[in-house]
Formats: structure tokens, sequence, C-alpha cells
């Protein structure tokens, strides 16, 4: 029937690879003998070890930790970003907002991996002139690609990415809420602050919930920013971010079984986020 | 679309109003700037040549070389970039009308007829919209290696086209837009389900679909992950790749990273013009799909 097209191709190119990730996820390749010759090795049925050596990776454990700090800090300060920017383009006072919607929205158009290499051109000692500008500035020479300064360098750039669509989602709510409603503020006195902060944002908190779980997504899988910043940073390590090290894992260490365990793993916690801040807020809204 | 025309400023406080609107638009003003000046260095720097692109004020021109940076871009190792656009072409412009296709006819499946196991299909598939395509890209090659298919064109193209989200927006937007006399009637002029999908839904669906095409578009297009992993001849990458790769070896050929600027700027242009055109598919889009969260 009509559904039946889709639900192949999903099972196919969806299903099935995570079943299949799930199943090479318990086996180990061993080398026996010397490891010479072409039948050195033997895949042997591992049993959950690859499980609980990613729990015992602190290579894992690392890049988990870093992503979820990038997350603690980045989310917030992104989505406050875009909902000031939205709240402020939906109201009366700004002028050209046609202009500044096009302007926040352009980053957006521009490809993950794109936007990272373009960046890491602006963050280079010797062709970036925002690194030549602070120095002339006198703030000396600023280091974007430091140990402690990278993963701040690439939640800029991510925050660059991301503002304007989310912004975009957040003004599509409020273009949403009929006009009657400020006007009856208005008569009641409530100044503009408060119509912002009282109506407009209790109004708009299920796409603020979309956009904060998009970016939970987006974060727990960060790979192409640091992927790309590889290049140029020497201070990202192989197992910078949980993707990066399955990628290791897979294609530098040779090893994809591992790497699909680290897969699963990951999938699962990113499932087991989102979903659990779904459930967390929903059940704040039917308590409210 | 004029936000304008909506509705009327307070009447009273209008100077308190125009002062703080200014501030408000300062400050937008400059937050147009950090959005802006990345992209307004891309256009300088592709315009320079090799010496003056270090050694001049990055956010302002200096010697023109546009056209031998555009020469040498579309020369550069046999002309691979126009292979690498066409790929790209592939990739997301098919991969998402594909997936849009199919996506609509899944939607307005669960939407319109009743079947046993409805919900379970539907909660499955919205599952599928809370896993992205990074966490895919692994098992996939995995997958896709076992059964000989990496390093093909197939490899990238087929796992595109599938689209959880999109049959998510399709559903919604179907069981709101479709009326069921329409099909009734349908039915009773004596029209196949075939046809009656093809002439009535189809065309009732058509804001939806383009708003399922562009997102499919950009998820396939910021899919960097599974090409990385799939592809290892060059002739088959998107451009995406195909910049990373340049950009991985400007060590070797310094030259490159002028190709690497230029070649950005000319991938995106065409997206950024589309883009901004069809904003408000976006908005339609991204407010169908919070209403039901």
């Amino acid at each position: 029937m009509f559904l039946a097209p889709f639900g192949v191709l999903f099972a196919l190119f969806f299903l099935l690879p995570i079943g299949y990730a799930v199943y090479e996820s318990l086996f180990k390749v061993r080398v026996s003998g010397l490891g010479l010759g072409p039948n050195s090795t033997v895949t042997t049925f591992a049993g959950l070890s690859n499980y609980t050596q990613v729990f015992s990776d602190s290579s894992f454990f690392g890049g988990v930790g870093r992503v979820l700090l990038f997350g603690v800090v980045q989310i917030p300060v992104m989505l406050v970003f875009a909902t000031v920017l939205a709240l402020l383009l939906d109201s009366v006072a700004v002028r050209f907002r046609r202009l500044f919607r096009l302007a926040f929205f352009l980053p957006y158009g521009i490809p993950g991996v794109i936007a990272a290499i373009l960046w890491s051109f602006l963050y280079l000692p010797g062709l970036s002139p925002v690194v030549a500008a602070l120095h002339g500035a006198g703030f000396g020479t600023v280091n974007f690609l430091g140990v402690h300064t990278v993963l701040w360098s690439i939640a800029n750039i991510v925050t660059w990415e991301y503002t304007g669509y989310n912004m975009l989602i957040i003004y599509a709510g409020l273009q949403a809420i009929p006009v009657d409603l400020y006007d009856a503020g208005r008569i009641d006195g409530a100044s503009e602050w408060k119509i912002a902060t009282r109506i407009k944002l209790p109004l708009v908190a299920s796409s603020l919930v979309l956009t904060a779980i998009f970016s939970i997504i987006g974060t727990l899988q960060l790979f192409s920013e640091p992927q790309v910043l590889r290049a140029i940073a020497t201070t990202i390590s192989s197992s910078y971010t949980p993707n990066l090290f399955a990628y290791t894992q897979a294609f530098v260490t040779n090893n994809p079984n591992y790497a699909a365990a680290i897969a699963v793993v990951l999938a699962i916690g990113t499932f087991i986020l989102s979903f659990g801040f779904l459930r967390l807020v929903q059940r704040r809204w039917a308590g409210a | 679309m004029g936000p304008a025309g909506r509705r009327r400023a307070s009447p009273a406080g209008s100077a308190h109003v125009s002062r703080s609107g200014l501030l408000a638009t300062a400050f937008m003003f400059v937050c147009a700037v950090y959005f802006l000046l990345p992209a307004w260095w891309l256009v300088v720097s592709s315009t320079k040549g090799p010496s003056t692109l270090y050694s001049s004020e990055g956010f302002w021109f200096s010697q023109f070389h546009l056209a031998s940076n555009l020469t040498g871009l579309f020369s550069y190792d046999g002309g691979i970039y126009w292979r690498w656009l066409v790929n790209t072409l592939l990739y997301a412009g098919l991969g998402a009308l594909c997936a849009t296709l199919l996506a609509s006819a899944a939607g307005y499946a669960l939407a319109k007829y009743d079947f046993r196991g409805r919900q379970l299909v539907f909660s499955v598939i919205l599952g599928g919209v809370l896993v992205p395509g990074t966490a895919l890209a692994l098992p996939l090659y995995l997958l896709m290696s076992k059964v000989g298919l990496t390093n093909t064109y197939w490899s990238v193209f087929l796992p595109s086209v599938v689209s959880p989200f999109g049959v998510y927006l399709a559903r919604v937007y179907a069981a709101a837009a479709i009326p069921d006399d329409l099909i009734e009637a349908g039915r009773i002029d004596g029209a196949g389900e075939g046809r009656i999908f093809a002439s009535v839904a189809l065309r009732i669906m058509s804001p939806a679909l383009v708003t399922m095409f562009l997102f499919q578009f950009v998820a396939i297009w910021n899919n960097f992950f599974l090409p990385l992993v799939m592809l290892s001849d060059t002739r088959l990458y998107p451009v995406t790749l195909g910049l990373y790769s340049w950009n991985n070896e400007y060590g070797q050929a310094p030259q490159l990273v002028s190709y690497v600027i230029i070649g950005s700027l000319i991938s995106v242009i065409p997206l950024v013009i589309a883009f901004l055109s069809l904003q408000r598919f976006w908005r339609s889009g991204l407010a169908a799909g919070s209403i039901t969260l």
C-alpha cells in the first residue's frame, strides 16, 4: 500500500543497521598464533565484553564529559540568545525586522562542515583578521585553538550556525499567538516586558522544548566541527567527542566491533536523554 | 506576512517605546554583524590572490583575483569540483525529492487509513525522529560493508531517502488538511486509491511537501559523517566532503586554501538564496512540528 515503500526502506536503512550494529557489538576479533598470514585473526562471540569495555574506557568518558559540559553551557546560551532575538523581532519597537531575520537565518544555509572550515580560517593565526584585530586592540595573541579555548571555539561555531534556526522556530510560535491577547494585556496596563515574559514565553514553551531537544541530540552527536578543526588544532584528540572516538575506533584503530558498541551506547544515551527531557517537561506542565 | 500591520503600537509612552526601540535596533545590528561577518570574510577572501590572502586586511578587498581563483577551482584535479557539485545535487536534491514522495505517501496512509498496528508503526517512526543521522552512519557502514555496497552512490543515496520527520509532518498535515469527505467523493466517482492520493491528497499537501523537501535536503547536505565513512573514491564525494579533503591537504598544496575558500562560497550561494526565499515554509513546518509535542 502507500506505507509499504517507506516501510521497507525504513526497515532496511534504519532498523536493520541498528540491529546489525548491536549484533556486531557482541563479537570480538582475536589474533591467533603469531598474528601473521590471512587466517591469523578469528572473530569470536564476546557477549557484553565490548560494553563493559566502553563503560570502563576513560577515553569514552572523557568525550562524554566534554560534550555534556559543552551542552550545559552552549545550549542555554544559544536558546536564550535565540529567544531574545525572536522576541525582539516580534516586538513593534524594532525596525528593519525582515532584514534582520534574513541576516540571523543566513548561517543555517551554510552546511556544518563548510561553516567549520570557514571558522577554522577565522581562528587560524596568520590568516585570521579576528586574531589580528584582537592583537591590534591590545588583547595580545589570542589562541582560539588552545587546550582550554578550543571547546568554546567549537561552541561558537555551533551557536553561529543554529541560533537563527532556533530563533525561527520560536518566532513561528510567537506569530501564531492571537494579537488580542496582547491588547488585553496592554489594556490591563502590562508593560512590554511583562507581556513578553507573562504572555509570550509561556505560549511558546512547546517551541522551546522542540529547540532544546534538537540541541541536545545535536550536541551528543557532535562530530563535524571538531573533525574539521583537527586539521589545524592539535588540541583536539582522536577521542574528543564520543562520535569522534567511535570513528577512530572503526577506521584508525580498525576495531569495528568496539566502534559498534560505542555507537549503540551513544544512540541509546541520546534517545534516553532527549526522551527523558521531553517526559520531564511534560510532567512539569501537567503538574502546573 | 507583514507583522507591522498586525498590531498597533501602544498609544501611551511612545517616546519611551522609540528610545528602547532604538536600543533594541542597535542590539540587533550588532547581532547581524556577528552573523554576517564570517560570510563577508568568505566573499572578500575569495577575490584575493594567494599572497594577499595572508598579508592584507582580512575584512576588506585587496588585489582582485576572482577570475583566476575561479578557473583554478574548476580546473584543479581534472575539474573534479564540477563532479562534486553534480554529486551533491544527486544526493541532496534527488534524495530529498524521493524522501518527500515516500514520506508523504506513508504519512497519508497513517493519517487516513485505519489498520491494525497503526499507532505502533507511528510510534516506531516517531522514535526514528529522535535518532539523528550521525548515530546511524557507523551502523550503516558496517551493514553496507557486509553486503559490499560501500564506496558506491547507493551507499549514501539510499539511506538519505528515509525521512521519519517527513512522515511525521505529512501525517500531521494530512490529518488536518485533507477532508475525509473528499476522499469518499473520489471513491464514489470510481477513482482508485492511487489516483485519489496522486491527484487530490498530494495537491492539498503541497505546502507541507515543500517543507518536507527542505528539511530532508538540509539533513542530507549536513550529514557529513555518512559520506565520510562510506566513500573513498573522490569522484563520488559530495561537495562538503570534497572541500573537507582539500582542507586537510593544503599543507602539500598551498593554492588549495584559495580553492577551499572560493569553493565554499560557490557551493553555498544557491542554497542561501533558496533558503532565505523559502523561509515561510520553514516557519509553517516548524510551527506544525512543535504543536503536537
